[in-house]
């Protein structure tokens, strides 16, 4: 492992070492030339793009000793995805959330360290159905006593961190929320190096390399589904998921953003994402916006579809629907 | 510059004068100078383990720098409030605080820069936003614009005074050419603030800040943030300095300090408009004004950490502002001060902790997660206000210096007919 480490360290002759001033015990930010000087992703070359990958594999190789195939799978013509979730099945399981994180990469929350917070893409907030407000201490409630789905959803107050013993809940509905990968997305608009973008293909996906970790697009999405690596992320090696896309499940680093993509690195070759997959009820479905065949498609036409925060003029692809 | 104008010279004494002073004089610049090395070591816990160290979380993703960027944002711009009456109006007796008036611009655009700068992620790739080495996503995101705003007022406001000072200290008259900067310096100011604000209010996101106020409201009270902060500073420089004591008139406090109630009541009525419209149509809006005013309950947990805050900054704001505008209590130079202070304070919480907080909470998907600094940020972000009083401090110092004749080239004269033509100029202007 020693001599491989300093092998690798000859070969990358041309990586001058910045390393930090702070005198620390571990390892704070080992900022090679290269990664400096690295271009933003769309003003990359092919050469480019394959210089910055191997030099990410090897640096994954060596930090946690895993072969990764880092993928620049660009978006497949005549293809825009949609995604549909039926509110009236999901059972709140939450099953999502955690293969999207072991699919995505997502930091775990290190054992070591409890401040350290797990990253989630999706979020399952429970809401009352037809839940008549009381008054409460503080001021008049005035939600709409029609429950929140039928005359909308309210997601003004919600539970995210519901824990009961068996789900589904009699009186609840649970709404996953994930990127809604907008049409408008305000993220796109707040971003002031243009880190963040609409691929061809409708998926608003990130340069990790490229993000400065300002937070303007968190302050700017209307769904929460932005999420910042306050720390460095851990994930233990084992867990890696080593199928990755440059624009997508990639291991990120401390201090940039992170977001859904629809599994850009599934999706691209044909295969669901890992939400879709995983979901134990059939409640999500996804798919090829421009094709009339399409299950989403049909959904959209023949069920009763809304969309999170509609006056909010973003124009999400992620819909809800009810039977 | 005239040949005989060094501006070597004037630098050299500059700098010279500036770390010269009584021992009082010194003890404040080096309890600021520690209280940057506290910041300084804070700050390298933060570069080392990531803004993990701050309270912020996914929830409240922005907290104490960004909120005293934006306040001090506004102090910055509030220069303008000396400007105007000056140079439109011929105000003659705002001739000798412009130079403070403006350097506190450039004292508080470092607040705000040292701010912006704790609070991002990767500071190794802020070139990510210049044109040619990065991708600046300009006209469209209002953070290009507020760098370019940012960056062009604190240029003007080093260049307009030190180049008035630059003349004093040679006993010329300043060139034409000066005017033009100085108006560019008045829509500019406005600019600052504006920018700022529309960061925040063209986000649909943020119902509590989403809203056309926004820009009215951060200019009204940066007009009252602004000069209370230098009306204090005014009353320990005429404490300290005999000329000055005659310069600086009462009126011209007097003005400034009827300047601040103005703002205190246009504030007070944005405040007023802004929770009738929002409170009285009960709409989506309500919510985050309603955590911030009173607090909210769910599943029986009482949420209310920034009502205090609220509540001490309306009433802190609206006694301030009952005693700037009793004209008794205004020009009692006990009671101006703590009027000032009190201003200050309640406009800070109002533009900081009491803005950019509520915005976040609930979080657009419905959670209510409270936010509180820890140590660590409270004294990264306090470095940052440091190191602006720290440089207005020697800016002050350098401009007494030159405007009382302390020092100079006098043009040739002696120091006695400098002090005298300097005398003369000033009656003349």
């Amino acid at each position: 492992m020693k001599e491989t480490r300093r092998d690798l360290i000859k070969k990358a002759a041309g990586a001058v070492g910045m390393a930090s001033v702070i005198p620390v015990s571990k390892p704070v930010i080992s900022l090679t030339l290269e990664e400096f000087l690295q271009k933003h992703f769309k003003e990359m070359t092919e050469e480019d793009k394959r210089e910055v990958i191997e030099r990410l594999e090897r640096e994954y190789k060596e930090k946690y000793g895993i072969d990764a195939n880092i993928k620049t799978t660009p978006p497949i013509k005549g293809v825009v995805w949609g995604y549909a979730l039926n509110i009236q099945k999901c059972i709140g399981c939450r099953r999502c959330v955690y293969a999207c994180v072991r699919e995505n990469n997502q930091s775990r929350g290190s054992p070591d360290d409890p401040s350290i917070p797990a990253i989630q893409w999706i979020r399952v907030v429970r809401v009352e159905k037809e839940k008549i407000h009381p008054e409460s201490e503080t001021g008049r409630d005035f939600r709409t006593k029609f429950g929140e789905v039928h005359a909308g959803v309210n997601i003004e107050i919600t539970d995210s961190y519901y824990d009961p013993d068996k789900v589904p809940e009699k009186d609840y509905y649970y709404i996953p929320i994930q990127c809604q990968q907008c049409e408008r997305p305000p993220c796109v608009k707040a971003c002031p190096t243009k880190a963040t973008w609409k691929e061809p293909d409708g998926i608003i996906v990130v340069d990790y390399n490229w993000c400065i970790g300002c937070r303007f697009c968190m302050a700017a999405c209307p769904y929460w589904a932005r999420h910042f690596n306050w720390a460095e992320p851990y994930i233990p090696k084992e867990e890696i998921n080593t199928n990755m896309h440059y624009l997508g499940n990639r291991l990120r680093m401390k201090g940039v953003v992170e977001k859904c993509t629809f599994c850009i690195q599934r999706t691209r070759e044909g295969k669901y994402p890992a939400c879709v997959e995983i979901c134990p009820v059939g409640a999500r479905k996804f798919g090829n916006l421009l094709d009339p065949e399409s299950e989403i498609r049909k959904i959209l036409e023949e069920k009763r579809v809304f969309r999170l925060k509609e006056e909010a003029g973003t124009n999400p692809k992620f819909f809800y629907f009810m039977d | 510059m005239g040949e005989n104008e060094s501006f070597l010279k004037f630098l050299f004494d500059a700098i010279f004068v500036a770390f010269s002073g009584g021992r009082r004089y010194k003890a404040w610049l080096t309890a600021l100078l520690i209280i940057i090395i506290f910041g300084l070591i804070s700050y390298s816990y933060q570069f080392r383990e990531g803004l993990i160290i701050t309270g912020m979380r996914d929830q409240v993703s922005w907290g104490l720098y960004i909120s005293n960027f934006t306040f001090f944002v506004g102090v910055a711009a509030s220069a303008v409030m000396i400007v105007i009456p000056l140079y439109i109006y011929n105000f003659k007796l705002f001739k000798p605080i412009i130079t403070f008036g403006e350097y506190l611009a450039v004292g508080a655009l470092l607040i705000v820069i040292a701010n912006v700068l704790a609070d991002i992620g990767r500071v190794d790739r802020l070139h990510h936003m210049l044109p040619i080495l990065g991708t600046p996503n300009f006209p469209q995101s209002l953070l290009m614009w507020d760098m370019v705003v940012l960056t062009g007022y604190l240029l003007l406001n080093l260049l307009i005074p030190s180049y008035s000072l630059f003349k004093t200290y040679h006993n010329t008259k300043p060139k034409r050419w000066i005017k033009a900067f100085i108006y560019l310096s008045i829509p500019w100011a406005i600019s600052i603030h504006t920018v700022t604000a529309f960061i925040y209010g063209g986000l649909v996101a943020r119902p509590f800040w989403n809203t056309a106020l926004m820009a009215p409201r951060f200019l009204s009270s940066a007009f009252a943030s602004g000069p209370a902060f230098l009306i204090i500073a005014l009353l320990i420089i005429r404490k300290n300095n005999e000329i000055l004591r005659e310069e600086i008139s009462d009126r011209a406090i007097n003005i400034l300090a009827q300047i601040v109630a103005i703002g205190g009541v246009v504030s007070l009525f944005f405040l007023g408009t802004e929770v009738y419209t929002i409170g009285y149509s009960q709409s989506a809006h309500w919510i985050n004004l309603k955590y911030l005013m009173f607090g909210l309950e769910h599943n029986g947990v009482y949420y209310g950490r920034l009502v205090p805050f609220f509540w001490a900054s309306f009433i802190l704001t609206l006694v301030a502002t009952i005693l700037l505008i009793n004209p008794g209590t205004r020009k009692n130079y006990r009671i101006l001060p703590v009027a000032c202070f009190l201003i200050f304070t309640g406009l800070w919480i109002e533009k900081g902790l009491g803005l950019v907080i509520p915005g976040f909470i609930p979080s657009p998907v419905g959670e209510i997660h409270e936010y509180m600094p820890t140590l660590m940020e409270v004294m990264i972000s306090a470095a940052g206000w440091a190191f602006g009083f720290f440089v207005y401090t020697l800016l002050v110092r350098v401009s007494i210096a030159i405007e009382t004749g302390e020092i100079g080239s006098y043009g040739g004269m002696s120091r006695l007919d400098y002090l005298r033509s300097l005398k003369e100029r000033r009656s003349s202007e």
